[in-house]
């Protein structure tokens, strides 16, 4: 089942690093998982922990906040503020029995396209090494023993 | 403002294990500003209990609201429609609110989700520290600005005692030595001759010591 299991990712990207990362990944023709889904944010300050969180709840199997470098937010301490609130959210899991790891902050500038490609090959994989999501694992088998 | 903080998640997963519907109510004053029990730590937790409920395979119907004030009944009553749709209430309020809640809806198991922690200020953004233990009794007029019940260790009203040392508190370096601090703001003020001035004991009365206390205000209670 693991080996045909293809995680859902989403990565919240900061519109002046990240996701002009993953521009220039796509610019200079770098490959990376499909698994990743992408979410444009003015800054990584402004991903609340209920987003990670709704993320998760909804059937994400991995959630990524991926910020400026450290000293480099367009908004000063915007991606000190994200990777908060990502440890604020790994506690949280760990509380309720979900892996913490699921949710990881990444930092990079905006002319990385091979750092935004690699983030989401490691993440990828690190998430499909995990396994799915319990939530969604649980969810799926419980609608299945309903409808059976 | 009073200060909570949000109980242990196994603890909370305890108390609404054995219910399927549970109503989750926080409160937009003092527990919304300390980042306790307001609309977002109630979307927080909610979110945290749907996932841990369908970990185990169980759907949870959980309901999200908040109130302007869980410690006014009027806002209280606004629970009216959603409490019939559930099995038990949940309160990220401070006791105040809990105690509100349990005693209107008498029929519903009511529980917290914060603890209680203490009449504080904001230092800075995510610190709070506690500055008054409403004693009924405000010395705050002649001690500078800072209260030496709810600020030292040992509530002295004559300070500081010998475990003052460069300012801080013997029992943790951390913590400033409440009446140096009462010094220093007096030396600041020109006042600093009151500190001779011996305080007589102070008359607990007003505190706990005669039991839960009420406020009656004649021209508003009528």
């Amino acid at each position: 089942m693991t080996d045909s299991f293809e995680p859902e990712i989403v990565a919240f990207c900061c519109h002046y690093c990240a996701y002009t990362a993953a521009d220039m990944a796509g610019s200079k023709r770098i490959s990376y998982p499909p698994n990743v889904k992408i979410i444009r944010v003015p800054c990584t300050g402004k991903v609340d922990a209920i987003h990670i969180m709704k993320a998760l709840e909804k059937g994400a199997d991995g959630v990524y906040v991926a910020g400026c470098l450290e000293g480099d937010c367009h908004f000063k301490t915007g991606n000190i503020r994200a990777a908060h609130r990502v440890r604020r959210v790994q506690a949280l899991l760990e509380e309720i029995g979900v892996e913490p790891e699921r949710v990881e902050m990444i930092t990079m500038s905006a002319g990385m396209g091979e750092r935004f490609a690699k983030t989401a090959r490691d993440f990828t994989e690190k998430i499909r090494q995990l396994g799915p999501s319990p939530v969604k694992t649980a969810a799926r088998d419980f609608r299945r023993r309903a409808v059976s | 403002m009073i200060t909570a903080v949000r109980k242990p998640m196994e603890e909370i997963i305890a108390c609404v294990e054995p219910y399927d519907r549970i109503l989750l109510v926080g409160c937009n004053e003092c527990v919304s500003v300390c980042s306790a029990g307001g609309r977002k730590e109630v979307a927080l937790l909610a979110s945290a209990l749907h996932m841990h409920f369908m970990k185990q395979g169980k759907t949870m119907d959980i309901r999200e609201i908040t109130l302007e004030r869980q410690c006014d009944p009027e806002y209280v009553e606004e629970l009216v429609t959603s409490v019939d749709g559930s099995d038990a209430i949940l309160s990220m309020a401070c006791g105040c609110g809990v105690q509100t809640i349990a005693a209107r809806y008498r029929e519903k198991p009511v529980f917290p989700a914060v603890n209680t922690t203490f009449m504080g200020a904001s230092e800075r953004q995510g610190v709070w520290s506690e500055r008054c233990q409403g004693c009924g009794d405000c010395v705050l007029g002649i001690t500078g600005g800072i209260c030496p019940i709810a600020r030292c260790s040992k509530r002295l009203m004559n300070g500081p005692c010998g475990g003052s040392t460069k300012g801080k508190c013997e029992i943790d370096a951390n913590v400033d030595c409440a009446w140096q601090l009462i010094w220093d703001r007096l030396k600041a003020l020109g006042l600093e001759r009151r500190i001779e001035d011996i305080m007589e004991a102070k008359d607990w009365r007003t505190s706990r010591d005669g039991g839960p206390r009420k406020i009656i205000r004649e021209d508003l209670a009528s």
